[in-house]
């Protein structure tokens, strides 16, 4: 039972980093119908840009994640504006595209960092863990959720308080209608990929607090990030949060019960299973579209 | 004759001289990209003509190829043994999984019959619920995903990260021996004429029409009484069994099968010479599978790191400039320059 329990921090951090990631991945997808491969090269961009900052201050961890948001940010704005815009209504081409850059900008990394794995030292403040009913609860695991949760409650805000969330939204569920309404669709698609591609460089600062940082870090979670936003439902908030949630614990548990190789396939068995019954996610947004 | 019948004599000339006019080592490398286009072939299929864009090729390239390697295997051991990695990984007695394999009809049917119902399986599940486009792509790769785990984890039964290799005989064919692999070659090159033809074939029939159709408006299609699921299922279980079968030769071509080769970047990859080639045209796949796999042969021999930015540029450059492949600009310059046909001109 106490390994049982211990293992919910674990699932819950899992879940966590994953909900960043494809906080960005569902609404890109969503809104433009763009599937970025590249975003995991977003994710090492914002890890590097943890590593290239620490030691420079004594709060350097705290200021990597703006940092890191900023990268990744104007790295995906980047991306958008100078390929992706040439793509809409191509999405499997812009699969494709997306790859042969993310191809480019690993071997950019490995050039520029060395292939090797580089390390980043956690600050001294998120070493170590408190126990709470017997269930141990590192620092790290914790501060990873708390900034997931941040930032989903960010997102959240944006989406429904601010005009530029309710213009977003509108151009999610129907993108011609928004642009007779007078909404420069094409300026919401490219701050939409700063956003997702900012978050995806926080998840890669947070995913230095548990593991190595190397050129090939975004390609073990973009996979699963994808599962994510096709589990969860295209361009949705709540079913994104709830399939981080489903697809972390699932991965966590099974691995903890199975071996780490039959989890995987047991996850996707899982995931197609599921689509039997939902074969557009958990969410959907409704429209007369035919399906 | 037209254009096309004069490449297709040449290239069936130019694959008949190979054995004669190359070294073995460069006839076995000419070997693993016919490999390759066989697979590409299936993904023009898949692809091209049926809009399914499959990112999990690898994973029905590696069952073809594994239940090839598990034969090999167990033919060399004799009767009483158990292969190399198995005794190295101090697995004692023969995997009930693996029993059936020693028979070489049960081994060939399962090249073609396991990726067959896999891809089965998984298109009627996923396309009946007209889980498509994208979704399907992404489930495709994360299949990629697990299976490539799966194999790494079950060490005992697969040889896990190293895979399978040393095979030394390939029903009856010494495999060290030029001789045997210029059989190998000519087997290889046979099987790609054949995938070649059927699909042709299939492309050309009322099932090829339906496959473009529903690719270009499935809605349509379903509403003129179609099932456009069941034509889905089809095409990709053909583009598996295609992708099996080079699995199967690849392994005493090149004379190892093991994850690395299977995985989400090798799955993508075999898309890489589709995509420069024309997806659209069967032909223009196997030319650009061919060109792209040898093009990586010259880099990586010389330096390995430029190939993966001339890899990842090439893709973007032809998806930027020439989304229908080299076919497409061969067409497009036919149009312009060559003879037009007898036109209206308002």
């Amino acid at each position: 039972m106490g390994a049982l329990a211990n293992q919910l921090p674990i699932g819950l951090s899992i879940a966590a980093v994953l909900l960043l990631i494809a906080l960005g991945l569902t609404f890109t997808f969503g809104q433009m119908g763009v599937i970025n491969m590249a975003h995991g090269e977003f994710i090492m961009a914002g890890a590097y840009t943890a590593y290239l900052l620490q030691g420079l201050t004594s709060q350097s961890f705290l200021i990597a994640l703006p940092v890191a948001f900023a990268v990744a940010g104007a790295m995906g704005l980047l991306l958008e504006w100078a390929l992706i815009r040439r793509f809409y209504g191509r999405p499997l081409d812009t699969l494709l595209l997306t790859w042969g850059v993310s191809l480019v900008l690993q071997q950019l990394a490995r050039d520029l960092f060395g292939a090797p794995n580089v390390q980043v030292t956690a600050p001294g403040w998120l070493v170590g863990g408190v126990d709470v009913l017997g269930v141990r609860l590192p620092h790290n695991r914790v501060f990873i959720i708390a900034l997931a949760v941040l930032c989903v409650v960010g997102v959240w805000l944006y989406l429904t308080r601010l005009p530029a969330g309710r213009r977003m939204r509108a151009v999610v569920q129907n993108r011609e209608l928004a642009a007779y309404s007078g909404i420069a669709t094409g300026r919401v698609d490219r701050f939409t990929f700063l956003l997702g591609s900012g978050l995806a460089g926080v998840a890669g600062v947070a995913l230095t607090l548990v593991g190595p940082v190397g050129p090939s870090l975004g390609t073990f979670y973009i996979v699963d990030a994808f599962l994510v936003v096709v589990a969860g439902g295209l361009g949705q908030l709540r079913g994104a949060v709830l399939a981080a949630v489903a697809l972390g614990f699932l991965n966590g548990y099974l691995e903890f019960w199975t071996d780490a190789s039959l989890a995987k396939v047991l996850v996707f068995v899982a995931i197609v299973a599921f689509l039997q019954v939902r074969p557009q996610g958990m969410f959907v947004v409704k429209g007369r579209a035919l399906v | 004759m037209t254009l096309g019948r004069v490449s297709l004599v040449v290239c069936v000339v130019l694959l008949a001289v190979a054995p004669l006019a190359l070294s073995p080592f460069r006839l076995g490398l000419l070997a693993k990209y016919l490999c390759f286009a066989i697979v590409a072939v299936g993904i023009a299929l898949a692809w091209g003509q049926g809009g399914m864009l499959t990112l999990g090729q690898g994973v029905f390239f590696g069952l073809g190829g594994y239940a090839m390697a598990m034969y090999l295997k167990l033919e060399e051991a004799g009767s009483a043994g158990l292969p190399d990695f198995m005794v190295w990984s101090g697995v004692e007695e023969l995997p009930a999984l693996w029993e059936p394999f020693g028979n070489p009809v049960f081994a060939l049917a399962a090249v073609v019959l396991v990726p067959g119902l896999v891809a089965f399986l998984l298109g009627l599940l996923v396309f009946r619920q007209r889980v498509r486009g994208a979704y399907f792509a992404i489930l495709s790769q994360a299949l990629a995903a697990a299976f490539v785990i799966l194999l790494v984890g079950q060490q005992g039964l697969t040889g896990g990260t190293n895979g399978m290799t040393n095979f030394t005989r390939f029903f009856g064919l010494d495999l060290s021996d030029p001789n045997g692999q210029r059989a190998v070659y000519a087997i290889t090159a046979l099987v790609l004429g054949l995938t070649f033809l059927v699909a042709k074939l299939l492309v050309r029939s009322r099932f090829g029409r339906l496959l473009v159709a529903v690719r270009d408006g499935e809605d349509r299609v379903r509403f003129l009484g179609y099932d456009p699921a069941v034509v889905k299922t089809i095409t990709f279980t053909v583009s598996a069994v295609m992708a099996g079968l080079a699995g199967a030769l690849f392994v005493p071509v090149v004379g190892i099968i093991s994850p690395a080769l299977l995985g989400i970047v090798p799955s993508l990859e075999l898309l890489v010479g589709v995509a420069v080639g024309g997806r659209f045209v069967l032909a223009g796949a196997i030319a650009g599978a061919i060109a792209v796999n040898y093009a990586k042969t010259v880099f990586s021999e010389d330096f390995a790191e430029g190939w993966l930015y001339l890899q990842g540029g090439l893709f973007v450059l032809v998806l930027v400039f020439a989304p229908k492949g080299l076919a497409g600009v061969v067409e497009s310059a036919r149009l312009r320059w060559g003879r037009k046909p007898a036109e209206v001109v308002a």
